[in-house]
């Protein structure tokens, strides 16, 4: 489904700051797999994300999703491939538009956009119907701004758009990070469900550890760019925290730095 | 009795340098020029509301859509084709800014005021002179000579009125509905969160050249429409249009309560029409405090700061 080749990435690249944030990373991930991605700050998980929706283009290395090689394709052209949901949660929602104008928005993509009218009493229905199955009572809502939404609505929201029309990857940016610890749960309980409902195949970028082996099927632990540790199957069922941690010092000689990672696990 | 000095200041009021006048008049003239600014104030609207780009164009597309009809009747045209004519050149203008800001990746600013300075030679070319007049006794047939013609016992100043009025309505009703089309949400999307419009399979690049051009085409229409009122077209008629587009924006905003995008519109035509006779209240009876024409421009800049400061300040001064 998703395959990435010796993908190269630098930052500042030629000048004193330069930084080789992804390095010679090669990776498939398979149909159905919900992968988790863990990895200290500046390990190079998000730019694993950027790289995969396009945000930015590789230095060197091919990129394929679903047989197709996107490796310079723009983002908003790859955008009918993927569905994203970002840390910040006013990333993933239009706050001046409504629910129904976000959701039409969500709807309409991979559309080509007319001078029709955006939204009409059929999409409305269907809007309400998937609202409901969230549980938030957004149905009763869909003319309101989102920018009223608190930040688990608004974030259930994005879910929901980023898995209109059944992307072939959903890319999950530390989608709950920002929330507080009961609404990252809840939300984290629709993740799953919605995946597994639609049968999506979904990267999923975690500081919380415990998050990171409780949900998903296989985990990536990255570290200066790399990919250090790929476990996935009974290993991974048996794997604890702990255990990631030692596995972890044991590869890179050193301790994984990440204070909000094992504050929160 | 000395009579008051008649200072020739910006054309507009015209219609009160007319002489006698009384207050009914003066109401109507204003609210007319009030109407006939609001379709700049439209236009001024798209860019800086829904796309979220301060678009300093309009300064330069005013006056190149009173030039561009005016070349137009000079050469024979009606004032329909001068009008298309004027909404084509407007929109050009505006992609022209868009190109500059998403194909060469200049600033919005900077973007808007290359593409004003640029139009200031070009107006001129088009002109061939700093000004220029509709007359019909060249025969150029404006808009409003027809209007007049057309209803030769209703006073002209109804006749003017009723046709802005009215021409406003069926642009705001339209605005309206394409704001909600499609590409209308696009463009409102990509004003307000540019990477979720590129998530969700939008090139924000191609809704920013949209949203300029048709903003501009309207401002080039409201310039054709003035050019017409006053049978005149001056080369800096488009100084500082664009602020005053953005007063009759925020001086809408702030009568007005509501973020549906009828409200959105109506308050953008009030705000027009309210500013309008504010500044001729202020020319027609600010001149006993010594207030003169060229003020005008002080008066909209402090206007609109004391308006976006409005927010700071009973933040830091305590509860309003």
């Amino acid at each position: 489904m998703l395959k990435l080749d010796r993908v190269n990435k630098y930052f500042f690249r030629n000048t004193q700051d330069e930084r080789w944030a992804v390095r010679n990373l090669s990776l498939e991930v398979r149909r159905g797999e919900f992968v988790t991605v863990v990895g200290s700050n500046g390990a190079g998980k998000t730019t694993l994300l950027n790289l995969i929706s396009g945000t930015y283009f590789p230095d060197s290395g091919r990129i394929f999703i679903d047989g197709h090689d996107v490796t310079t394709v723009p983002a908003y052209e790859r955008a009918k491939y993927l569905g994203r949901v970002f840390q910040n949660t006013f990333q993933g929602t239009a706050s001046s538009l409504t629910i129904e104008e976000n959701l039409a928005i969500a709807y309409l993509k991979g559309k080509r956009k007319g001078i029709r009218m955006a939204i009409n009493e059929k999409m409305r229905e269907y809007f309400r119907e998937r609202l409901a199955e969230i549980g938030l009572g957004l149905e009763r809502r869909l003319k309101d701004r989102v920018g009223l939404l608190s930040g688990g609505q608004r974030q259930a929201l994005a879910l929901l758009m980023a898995t209109f029309g059944n992307p072939k990857i959903l890319l999950l940016d530390e989608h709950t990070a920002n929330l507080d610890p009961k609404t990252g749960e809840k939300i984290m309980e629709l993740t799953t469900r919605l995946i597994e409902e639609n049968a999506l195949t979904a990267i999923m970028v975690t500081h919380n550890l415990q998050d990171a082996l409780q949900y998903g099927n296989r985990t990536l632990m990255m570290d200066e760019g790399e990919v250090v540790l790929d476990i996935f199957g009974e290993e991974r069922k048996r794997m604890t925290i702990q255990e990631l941690l030692e596995r972890f010092s044991e590869l890179r000689h050193k301790k994984f730095a990440e204070d909000r990672a094992l504050l929160s696990s | 009795m000395t009579e008051r000095p008649r200072v020739r200041g910006p054309a507009s009021y015209a219609g009160l340098r007319k002489g006698a006048c009384g207050i009914r008049e003066f109401f109507l003239y204003s609210v007319q020029e009030g109407l006939l600014f609001g379709i700049l104030a439209l236009g001024v609207f798209i860019t800086f509301r829904c796309l979220n780009f301060p678009d300093l164009t309009v300064d330069g597309s005013y006056p190149l859509g009173a030039a561009v009809f005016a070349l137009m009747m000079y050469r024979g045209y009606g004032p329909i084709a001068g009008v298309v004519g004027a909404l084509a050149a407007g929109a050009l203008a505006g992609l022209f800014t868009g190109v500059l800001h998403t194909f060469s990746r200049i600033p919005a600013l900077l973007s808007g005021i290359l593409t004003m300075i640029c139009l200031y030679s070009i107006n001129l070319r088009i002109m061939g002179r700093p000004n220029i007049s509709l007359s019909e006794n060249l025969g150029h047939r404006t808009i409003f000579v027809i209007l007049r013609d057309a209803f030769p016992t209703v006073p002209e100043v109804y006749v003017r009125f009723l046709f802005l009025f009215a021409l406003l309505v069926v642009l705001k009703f339209l605005l309206d509905a394409f704001l909600q089309t499609e590409i209308g949400l696009s463009i409102r999307a990509t004003g307000d969160n540019e990477t979720l419009v590129a998530t969700q399979g939008i090139n924000p690049d191609d809704m920013k050249l949209i949203g300029i051009s048709l903003s501009n085409a309207l401002v080039a229409l409201s310039g054709a429409m003035f050019a017409q009122y006053q049978s005149f077209v001056d080369i800096n008629m488009g100084i500082g249009m664009v602020i005053s587009g953005l007063a009759s924006v925020i001086v809408g905003e702030v009568l007005l309560r509501g973020k549906t995008i009828f409200v959105m519109t109506l308050q953008v035509i009030v705000g027009s029409v309210v500013y309008r006779l504010a500044t001729a209240v202020a020319l027609n009876w600010g001149y006993s405090i010594g207030f003169k024409p060229y003020d005008l421009k002080l008066f909209t800049g402090i206007l609109v700061i004391i308006i976006l400061s409005f927010p700071v300040l009973k933040e830091k001064f305590g509860k309003a």
